[in-house]
């Protein structure tokens, strides 16, 4: 009789949380189809035509044959997805996606745009997922104590320069350090991604190059971060203090250690984990920002040259690249939660 | 209204600060009518001259007065903002009331438009959209693609207010003395979320200030209409830093700054003084 209990409270639990999984994956496939959508109507709407305006581009420089332009014109009707009716040309726009054929890079001529991207894709992923962490983990914990702690000086402190630190976009906070770091003392390497004269290899001095010049745009992602992390973690741990169950834990004589963290900050997280899958995007935004202020080698740089470079294809790659990425990154946080959260696989 | 604001000058520091910063970057804005120039002429002053009595902010490289510049700058700058939540506001408010006092199949569609909104990156969208415009995008249009964009994280917050108000008593007795849908929204509901609205207005403005001033720095924008990352984009052109003319940078840099940290304490400090166990803390503890 309790083993049948047992299993079917199991069961219960299966399929609870394989509907949550299929909830997600189905928000998921929403997010990649609607961001998708957004893309092409941001290139099909506009009222300038993109070919001509590139051939009145490149014509301007001086006299073109009349049918090597024609030539072009075709060649550059094809590149963009612009020929046949709309609806040719949305399905176009989504074969060409799904298959990740975005066609050469026009200012990299002849390297196909997928080859940049896979170039740059672990650049920004690694810069993104160390810097997010970071400052997850850094922001949590030390407003959990600031929120426990109420009276403490330094922690007050640090409160202050949060909100000062928080609300700054991360163009003029990555613009502050490389003014500090780059004029004022210069100690760190300000651009780039590694030193040039170094094989790409494992080798120690490599590492250590890549390293360096990680710091100062992780570091600009981090102090932000931590701000809103922090801000965050504060008031909800300030709020799940007064609850019922933490105060009857105090009264019963629990280590306020343990009352901190399997109590309030254990609680007080949930909503954090969410906001971390949510805020993902604008993280994203801000490393994008942060690569160019740096010269990091990642989609960032690769899309704002492009976007210089007139290289269109390169330009909505690396576009629906980062849809792509964030909303797969959006989903893991998703499915990992229900580790911190153990009521989403019974509800 | 007036006891809420009193209270808010008397027991919250932060809300004092962010007043004090926000009126101050307003002042500046306003004075732009009494510029001597006009704002996009170039070389009326000597280039290149540090902060003087005459020329309090130095001038640029390109021959503008640094602080008759600001004051364009920031004006256009806040404006910017303002569109942006102005009209994100609407939506937000449109989505948040009807999704969180309708639920069913209503609020699970409109909910799973609202979290595409929120996790999509905004940026490379941005950058796609003045690729294909180029010189053709103008601050209104920037704006309004902002809003677009903007109204979702702030729907959800709204939502969740009315879903808690649905369950209240008044909007039974709203209900049952005939009053229609949008009478209980507009009527009953919306004087709750005002406060809510307020603070994310504020919050909203940050974030669309703060992108504004991304994409005019790397020149994605209308680059010549003067705005804090329009300046800052000239500024670097000319390489500012590199030359010494650390005036060009340093006082639109800081003027912002100003603004974003004032803007951000006036949500904070209102949204914290909506929540009574943090106003009782408050006005506890100072007691």
């Amino acid at each position: 009789m309790p083993a049948t209990t047992l299993s079917s409270i199991s069961g219960a639990a299966l399929s609870g949380y394989a509907g949550y999984v299929g909830r997600r994956l189905a928000q998921f496939l929403i997010v990649v189809f609607i961001g998708i959508n957004i893309a092409y109507l941001v290139t099909h709407a506009s009222p300038i035509d993109p070919v001509e305006q590139s051939i009145s581009a490149v014509t301007s420089f001086g006299n073109t044959a009349p049918d090597a332009i024609e030539q072009m014109r075709n060649s550059l009707r094809e590149l963009y997805g612009l020929g046949g009716t709309p609806v040719q040309q949305y399905l176009t726009f989504w074969k060409r996606i799904l298959s990740a054929d975005f066609g050469p890079s026009l200012s990299a001529f002849p390297t196909p745009v997928g080859t940049l991207i896979v170039r740059a894709l672990p650049w920004t992923a690694g810069l993104l997922a160390v810097s997010t962490l970071v400052a997850w983990v850094l922001g949590n914990l030390l407003g959990g104590l600031a929120g426990y702690y109420r009276q403490s000086r330094g922690l007050k402190l640090m409160g202050v320069i949060a909100m000062g630190l928080h609300p700054i976009p991360y163009y003029i906070l990555a613009m502050l350090l490389l003014i500090l770091f780059g004029f004022i003392w210069p100690v760190l390497p300000i651009s780039g991604g590694a030193a040039m004269n170094l094989p790409q290899s494992l080798t120690p001095e490599y590492v250590w190059s890549v390293l360096q010049h990680a710091i100062l745009p992780a570091l600009s992602l981090i102090l932000i971060g931590v701000g809103s992390w922090f801000l965050g973690m504060r008031s909800l741990v300030s709020n799940v203090l007064a609850e019922d169950y933490v105060v009857y834990a105090e009264l019963a004589g629990v280590k306020s250690w343990r009352i901190l963290t399997s109590y309030v900050m254990r609680n007080a997280l949930v909503p954090q984990v969410t906001g971390l899958a949510m805020s993902l995007g604008g993280i994203f935004n801000g490393a994008v920002i942060t690569e160019k202020v740096f010269g990091y080698p990642g989609l960032g740089s690769l899309l704002v040259d492009a976007v210089y470079a007139g290289d269109y294809g390169l330009v909505l790659g690396v576009t629906t690249v980062s849809i792509l990425g964030v909303s797969v990154g959006v989903l893991a946080i998703d499915l990992l939660y229900p580790l911190l959260d153990p009521r989403v696989k019974v509800g | 209204m007036a006891v809420f604001l009193r209270d808010l000058l008397r027991y919250r520091a932060e809300f004092r600060i962010g007043v004090a910063l926000v009126a101050a970057v307003l002042l500046l804005s306003v004075l732009a009518s009494f510029s001597p120039y006009p704002p996009d002429s170039v070389y009326v002053v000597p280039p290149d001259l540090p902060p003087s009595l005459t020329y309090w902010f130095g001038t640029t490289s390109r021959g503008q007065d640094v602080f008759w510049q600001l004051s364009f700058a920031i004006r256009n700058t806040l404006l910017f903002g303002g569109t942006v939540a102005l009209v994100s506001r609407l939506v937000a408010l449109a989505v948040g009331l009807i999704s969180g006092y309708k639920g069913g199949w209503l609020d699970r569609v409109l909910m799973s438009v609202n979290d595409t909104f929120i996790v999509i990156p905004l940026l490379p969208i941005l950058v796609l959209f003045y690729f294909v415009m180029r010189d053709r995008i103008s601050w209104l249009m920037l704006a309004l693609i902002m809003a677009c964009f903007g109204w979702a994280y702030d729907a959800r917050l709204i939502r969740s207010v009315v879903m808690s108000l649905r369950q209240r008593e008044f909007t039974q007795t709203s209900l049952f003395s005939g009053m229609s849908t949008r009478q209980i929204l507009t009527e009953e509901h919306l004087p709750y979320v005002m406060p809510i609205l307020f603070s994310t207005t504020m919050n909203n403005m940050v974030w669309s200030i703060g992108l504004e001033v991304t994409l005019a720095v790397l020149g994605f924008t209308d680059i010549n209409t003067p705005t804090i990352g329009g300046m800052i984009y000239w500024a670097n052109q000319h390489t500012a830093m590199v030359a010494g003319i650390w005036w060009w940078i340093a006082f639109p840099t800081i003027t912002v700054i100003m603004a974003f940290i004032g803007l951000f304490l006036l949500a904070v400090s209102v949204n914290a003084h909506i929540d009574p166990r943090s106003r009782l803390w408050s006005v506890g503890g100072a007691s």
